[in-house]
């Protein structure tokens, strides 16, 4: 075991899959020196220029080439610099990677990883800070994963690397460095698709993922203290497939839904958890379906004093489950 | 360049080859008219006609390798298709949607050419998006050191696209072994060539990416493939890329849903008809002495023939269970690449 903060953990994952397999290779902008964000630092010395590789700018052709070269027996991780700068890559993802293998009866497929840092919360302003998970769970044929530890991120991008779909990987930028996680010597890996209960609870079923894991514990845990509240906190991890079992078995034995994410509420995944719960666990429910996330505002803004306002935060989680508890 | 004996020679074709090039191109019209008939009946929803693209696409097909070299096609290369090895049975169960379409199992438009065996990529309809995927196919051919090249093949509609810039460029940095082939009929849809670039020829943007552009005649198979043969020596070669831009025209509107006299005079259509590339081609094979009256009837009733019986043939086949709709989303079975 090591502690490990989260790029160390990605790094890791990556480093340890190209050790173990040839055919991958990464590809993107500044991979080279090794990422703005140090992702791949040392990968050109380990592995070469050709499998650690710079791209021109333009995330639209570094999507594309990395589809082709799925086809032709090459891994690809497409690193897209930050999540706000896939958007010329919309085209590849949805209507390319996502729809090859349909299109073409099963006869195609697409082994392609598209990772990128997306979310908020380090004063990027509206062009470092959006998240870009709900445009890519809408879309059948693509996984898309949140991670906001380091255990998780390492476990699931494994996982994501020897999928033979092609999965948008997205890693929450402030839970980059803002703590250390023990971690497993040698290979693991975590199912896509499964979420995990961060907290056993049994008065609110709370729904979340990515940074707003974080947030809510805490939440949870004041909570608790102060008010003797009891708060299942279920991490999805994965928002496409997610782990609906999970979120309704859990809805089922409180009673009770809070939805908390950091994207803007309007169309945001978890309008989608909340939609699923109130027709599949109806019957059990003993208070409104509840979300918190950001008001509908172009996501964020870079002063410090409006980016605090827009997001939900450990205070505001408290107080919608205190609302809901009181059902 | 005219076609002679001594120009023949230097392409090392035989006349067998010749009359290869010839049948292809014959088919290929034969399947789209087909097409744009059956359409007009009622038996499928929309067709896209290959008519007057055939020199291009035959001329540059004709310099691959089947199953080695990768095909980037778009809708309208039912030559390149046939070319490379499909049969006019695979292109009209496509067009039919019928279960077995090898394209697509009836989920995509027609003349949405793919085929594994052959590396004929299955493509879509926003312009231009396959480019980038024959720039990744091309990459990791040289990452892994295979002898194997890769074709991007658009119209000149594409040649706009970010997706067209950002493939020369990265295929000019990493002197990737492909070929751009641009079928240039000097119309985007309606848009003609003067409201989508303030250049004459776009083979000049080659040099801006750092790689030879060409501008030939796409109505002559014969200059088409020599220039294709070196554009593949190249690739093949380590010398990079270039760009074909092939001058030709679309002999029909752009789909069975357009009507192209709002944009076209017929006079204009009239004329490039007069330089119909099959036309011209069998007029040379004539001269050369490999085409008579005798044969070349015998090769007309022969292409006649075998699109009647793929016609006959595919029209009896199963369509897809509606509920196998659902299906190929994900890679079924838990394949992996752990």
């Amino acid at each position: 075991m090591a502690e490990k903060n989260m790029v160390e953990a990605i790094h890791d994952a990556m480093f340890e899959e190209m050790k173990r397999d040839d055919r991958i290779i990464v590809m993107g902008e500044d991979v080279g020196e090794g990422g703005v964000f140090r992702a791949t630092d040392g990968f050109v010395a380990e592995f070469g220029e050709e499998r650690c590789m710079d791209t021109p700018l333009a995330e639209s052709c570094i999507v594309g080439a990395a589809i082709g070269a799925s086809l032709n027996g090459i891994i690809p991780i497409a690193e897209i610099q930050f999540a706000d700068f896939s958007h010329p890559a919309f085209d590849q993802l949805v209507s390319e990677a996502a729809r090859l293998h349909y299109r073409s009866n099963g006869t195609w497929s697409c082994p392609i990883v598209v990772r990128t840092p997306y979310g908020s919360g380090i004063h990027g302003g509206p062009y470092h800070s959006q998240s870009i998970e709900a445009f890519y769970a809408h879309v059948p044929g693509l996984k898309v994963i949140c991670v906001a530890s380091p255990y998780d991120a390492k476990g699931l991008l494994k996982s994501a690397i020897r999928d033979p779909n092609p999965v948008v990987f997205l890693e929450h930028k402030k839970a980059y460095r803002a703590f250390r996680q023990e971690i497993p010597d040698g290979d693991y890996t975590i199912p896509i698709g499964q979420a995990e209960t961060k907290r056993e609870g049994s008065d609110i079923s709370l729904i979340t993922y990515g940074m707003m894991t974080h947030h809510s514990l805490k939440a949870a845990e004041t909570l608790e203290q102060e008010d003797g509240t009891s708060v299942e906190v279920i991490d999805l991890r994965t928002v496409s497939p997610w782990d609906k079992e999970r979120v309704l078995g859990s809805v089922k034995k409180t009673g009770k839904a809070l939805i908390v994410y950091e994207d803007n509420i309007t169309g945001g995944f978890g309008a989608e958890v909340a939609a699923t719960i109130a027709q599949d666990a109806f019957d059990y429910l003993d208070g409104p379906v509840t979300r918190v996330a950001s008001p509908d505002v172009p996501i964020s803004p870079y002063s410090g004093i409006l980016e605090e306002y827009i997001l939900p935060n450990p205070e505001k989680i408290a107080e919608a489950i205190r609302k809901l508890a009181a059902y | 360049m005219a076609i002679t004996k001594e120009a023949i020679k230097t392409f090392g074709l035989t006349e067998e080859q010749l009359l290869e090039m010839h049948y292809k191109m014959l088919l290929a019209r034969a399947v789209s008219v087909r097409q744009r008939v059956l359409q007009r009946m009622g038996k499928g929803p929309m067709t896209f006609s290959g008519e007057g693209h055939e020199a291009v696409q035959v001329g540059t097909a004709f310099a691959l390798r089947p199953g080695r070299d990768w095909v980037f096609a778009y809708y309208r290369d039912v030559a390149v298709a046939l070319t490379v090895g499909m049969t006019p049975v695979e292109i009209l169960r496509g067009f039919f949607a019928r279960r077995d379409d090898i394209s697509s199992g009836g989920r995509n438009m027609p003349s949405r050419f793919s085929h594994p065996d052959l590396r004929i990529v299955s493509g879509s309809a926003p312009i231009a998006t396959q480019i980038p995927h024959a720039v990744g196919a091309a990459l990791a051919a040289k990452l892994r050191k295979l002898d194997e090249i890769s074709v991007a093949y658009f119209g000149d509609g594409a040649t706009s696209t970010g997706d067209w810039h950002e493939s020369m460029n990265f295929a000019g940095v990493h002197k990737l072994p492909m070929v751009f082939v641009c079928e240039f009929n000097g119309y985007a849809i309606s848009v003609p060539w003067r409201k989508q670039a303030a250049i004459e020829n776009v083979a000049v943007r080659a040099a801006g990416y750092g790689f030879p552009g060409v501008t030939l005649n796409g109505n002559d198979v014969l200059e088409v493939y020599g220039a294709m043969t070196e554009a593949v020596k190249r690739a093949r070669s380590g010398e990079g890329p270039t760009l074909i831009e092939a001058k030709t025209y679309r002999l029909q509107p752009h789909s069975s849903d357009d009507d192209d006299r709002r944009y076209r005079t017929r006079e204009e259509v009239e004329q490039w008809a007069q330089k119909d590339p099959i036309v011209v081609f069998a007029m040379s094979l004539h001269e050369l002495g490999v085409l008579d009256d005798k044969s070349e009837q015998e090769l007309n009733d022969r292409v006649n023939r075998e699109v009647d019986e793929a016609t006959d043939k595919v029209e009896q086949e199963s369509t897809p269970e509606p509920e196998s709709a659902l299906r190929h989303v994900f890679v079924e079975g838990g394949a992996s690449n752990g």
